[in-house]
């Protein structure tokens, strides 16, 4: 793969509290937020760190199911009501599920490559909250093959997709091993949301989380193979940032220090309809991890921070193996190694993860680019990791749907 | 006729009441259960629920349809696979919809009791009145089928009684549902002495359908539930009379219900659960098993004079509570009722109640609230340390609450001795069950 042509990079990152069950303030029965009111705060967020948004060129939003969640559609309508200096600008509306943000940090990108524009403002958002779990359900599953899985799907539908994975995971690698690693993996993540006063989980105060982890699966009332603590939550927020080329800095008077540049980046996309080939393997994951090392001449030993997609804890796990970082069959025993803690060797997920610090599934991947500018610009507050100088990149992966939609980045600091 | 069979026609008397919505919700779903069944597609059921109320049939209905819809969502994974030969039902939405209409559509309502004639199940959940069940019971019976089984709801008065005024011979039971009944997983069980055997089967059967507990108890007025609440609550009302001469008749009440849920770490002091239960309710359970029961005192002047002034608790359309012995914000207890000044006296933290807590001293060390200990696996054991702790506790409510737990204790020790419960284990079952307490009555903590 050819490298970039020049140089981009991501700053001014924001994310908005992962607003569901587990806060406080959290009430089903009270009026809460729209779409718009988190489309604005993240991208007021985002732009109140910039010298004036009129010098900002394009505007990309990502979102999964707006039409359905909130009966909204056309998007990319929400980027002028940010700030006024945004209206006539151009602006896309990107989806791929749960992989969607993703996709906004990659068309930003290119956009920026394109040399069409010196700076774009991406944002991502969902709000799930508008509808019953059970309802959204049948909203997620269209991250699926709806056609073809609906109706056969379970009521959970993805957590029945990742319970089924898990399900012959255990067959191959042991139960035993491997339910301990993905409650060391909720016990991880939980640990890290309280670090991070906008995580969903920030105030768990679960004592015994490993216990809770441990939880045996009820098939009955949830699915075959995952305790509801394997499952990130039903989540609303969003996040933004701004993608700029050096001319683009230049112009937001964003100094280098509160930056970070995209080393590279793996784009796949796998058929929509088939089911997956190995359902221990994210098979897509591995290939975009594997295009970008290849385009950096990077690998996971050069990696000191990783946000990965964990939407269930098995998730969480095989993404380990699938981007390199464990063995095929031994990333349960990778967790347990303490490799991903947040004091580990390569802190994972510090601001606690899609399981931690929720999940709003349109900007997830977004709130992830957001928390590896955070962490390599000194910003990241109570998460603030220590970075291992022989390790000075960080890692996303981003995933949509059943590891349907994947995008991986590598950053480093700005230099 | 096996069980199935009779599940096909079945009806509910007083349906609208408290305890009649809450059975004919459980019905409706074990019905629904049993019409989605491949071999029952071409079966018609028909559950008849029968009202004196108009508007409370209405909305008893509305109830219904939102209580199928949350019954649903929750048991959606088992819907699915019920509906999974539907082609046409696609998303939980679409399985969650068909339940519910699958639901109401064998549901007729009415007050017309005659059209229940061929029903071989007869709920009955009316008012607690001895002369008003027999009298419903035996006009029932004389339109309906000779094999019709009767279940009555009563919560106090002998089954025995009813068979023999309403000539039944055998053909009832006691099936006493706890509030809410499609909340609460306990049902006590009481036969009369010539109920049939294939009554107590189908009762059984019944519960096991509707993921009950089941408490035999035998057919002494008031049962193993109300025998121990009436008890407990008449010794509340008298403890709060004794205080009234040192903290007036309101400060008495304050105390006791006060002691009553945080140092017997109850979910509710007793004379919330008065109100909760309803001052009228408490009133007439009183007066029924006070007419059974000789040589014991089951009324109290108290309470009569509530419910003749009408301050009757129960709750409102919207579930809230209605004030009783106490004053309700949000289902809060923030008064009491001074019955002399026919007003509710507002508790103050920085005033009169606020005094009164201080008499009551210190709560001893390892005090949790009930609502702390509820889900904790290590409940028992902490039990044990505050129990100990309170025993060497030397304050004012140290003291009352030893005595209330002392009398608990008797009461229920009484209801075995007396033979209304078969063990202390029955006793604790219902107490711990039905009434949400942490520990039984009989236990070694005192």
């Amino acid at each position: 793969m050819t490298k970039f042509r020049k140089k981009v990079y991501l700053a001014a990152g924001y994310n908005t509290i992962s607003f569901g069950s587990g806060r406080k303030e959290f009430n089903p029965k009270k009026a809460r937020p729209g779409i718009e009111q988190y489309i604005t705060e993240a991208g007021r967020g985002s732009i109140v760190q910039i010298s004036d948004p009129k010098n900002i060129d394009e505007g990309v939003i990502s979102n999964f199911m707006a039409a359905r969640f909130c009966k909204q559609g056309n998007l990319a309508g929400f980027i002028p009501e940010i700030d006024p200096a945004l209206e006539y600008k151009p602006s896309t509306r990107v989806e791929g599920a749960c992989g969607s943000g993703g996709l906004a940090l990659v068309t930003s990108m290119k956009t920026v490559l394109s040399d069409l524009a010196d700076s774009v403002l991406t944002i991502g958002v969902e709000v799930q909250n508008t509808v019953k779990a059970i309802y959204g359900a049948d909203i997620l599953a269209g991250a699926g093959h709806y056609a073809s899985e609906r109706k056969e799907g379970h009521a959970y539908f993805f957590p029945a997709k990742f319970s089924d994975r898990a399900g012959v995971y255990y067959q191959k690698f042991g139960y035993e091993p491997t339910r301990k690693g993905m409650a060391l993996w909720y016990e991880q993540m939980i640990k890290n949301a309280r670090k991070n006063p906008k995580a969903q989980e920030y105030h768990n105060a679960i004592e015994d989380l490993f216990g809770a982890g441990m939880t045996p699966p009820n098939p009955k009332t949830f699915v075959e193979n995952l305790n509801i603590y394997d499952c990130s939550k039903v989540s609303d927020g969003a996040s933004a940032l701004i993608f700029a080329s050096e001319e683009g800095l230049k112009k937001l008077g964003i100094d280098k220090k509160d930056a970070i540049e995209v080393v590279g980046y793996g784009q796949c996309e796998a058929n929509l309809t088939k089911q997956p080939e190995d359902p221990t393997k994210l098979l897509t994951t591995q290939k975009a991890a594997e295009k970008a090392y290849q385009m950096t001449g990077l690998g996971p030993k050069d990696i000191g921070l990783l946000e990965v997609h964990d939407c269930f804890t098995i998730t969480g796990i095989l993404a380990l193996e699938a981007a390199g970082f464990a063995e095929y069959g031994k990333g349960a025993a990778f967790v347990e190694s303490g490799k991903t803690r947040f004091d580990g060797e390569i802190p994972t997920n510090p601001g606690g993860g899609l399981i931690g610090f929720g999940h709003y599934v349109g900007g997830t991947g977004v709130r992830q680019a957001v928390d590896c500018i955070h962490e390599l610009t000194g910003k990241a507050n109570g998460y603030q990791v220590k970075l291992n100088s022989n390790r000075p990149y960080a890692m996303m992966i981003s995933m949509g749907g059943n590891d349907k939609t994947v995008t991986a980045m590598i950053f480093k600091k700005a230099e | 006729m096996t069980f199935d069979e009779r599940m096909q026609n079945v009806a509910i008397i007083g349906a609208a009441g408290k305890m009649g919505s809450g059975i004919s919700l459980l019905l409706a779903q074990e019905m629904a259960r049993l019409k989605n069944k491949p071999e029952n597609k071409d079966k018609n059921y028909r559950l008849y629920l029968i009202d004196i109320n108009l508007d409370h049939l209405a909305g008893l209905q509305q109830y219904l349809r939102a209580q199928l819809v949350k019954a649903g969502e929750k048991a959606c994974v088992m819907l699915r696979e019920m509906y999974k030969d539907r082609q046409d039902l696609v998303e939980n939405q679409d399985c969650i919809n068909q339940y519910v209409e699958d639901a109401l559509s064998f549901i007729r309502t009415g007050t017309d009791l005659s059209i229940v004639k061929d029903s071989r199940v007869i709920f009955e959940a009316v008012l607690e009145k001895k002369d008003l069940k027999v009298d419903l019971l035996k006009k029932i019976d004389n339109f309906c089928g000779k094999d019709t089984l009767y279940l009555t709801n009563t919560s106090s008065i002998p089954i025995n009684i009813l068979n023999k005024e309403a000539n039944l011979n055998g053909r009832i039971i006691g099936f006493h549902f706890y509030n809410p009944p499609a909340v609460q997983k306990l049902a006590e069980l009481i036969s009369a002495d010539s109920t049939i055997q294939e009554l107590k089967d189908f009762s059984m059967e019944l519960a096991k359908r509707l993921s009950k507990k089941i408490v035999p108890s035998n057919d002494i007025a008031g049962f193993i539930g109300n025998g121990h609440f009436l008890r407990d609550g008449l010794y509340g009302l008298r403890e709060a009379k004794k205080l009234a001469e040192d903290y007036s008749l309101p400060g008495g009440l304050y105390i006791i219900n006060k002691i009553s849920q945080d140092l017997l770490v109850r979910p509710m002091g007793i004379f919330q659960l008065i109100d909760y239960v309803g001052v009228d309710v408490f009133q007439s359970i009183s007066e029924t098993i006070d007419h059974y029961i000789q040589g014991e005192d089951l009324k109290d002047d108290l309470l009569k004079k509530m419910y003749d002034k009408k301050i009757l608790g129960g709750q409102k359309s919207d579930g809230s509570q209605k004030d009783g012995f106490l004053k309700y914000d949000r289902n809060r207890p923030v008064g009491v009722y001074d019955i002399d000044k026919g007003e509710y006296k507002l508790f103050d933290p920085q005033g009169w109640s606020g005094e009164l807590d201080k008499k009551l001293g210190e709560y001893p060390v390892g005090f949790y609230a009930w609502r702390n200990l509820v889900a904790d696996p290590k409940k028992s054991d902490k039990l044990k340390t505050f129990f100990q702790n309170l025993k060497s506790s030397n304050t004012l409510g140290a003291k009352l609450a030893l005595s209330y737990l002392q009398n608990s204790k008797e009461i229920g020790e009484k209801l075995v001795k007396s033979g209304v419960a078969k063990t202390a284990e029955d006793v604790n079952n219902v107490l711990l069950n039905g009434f949400y307490h942490l520990y039984g009555p009989i236990n070694d903590y005192i």
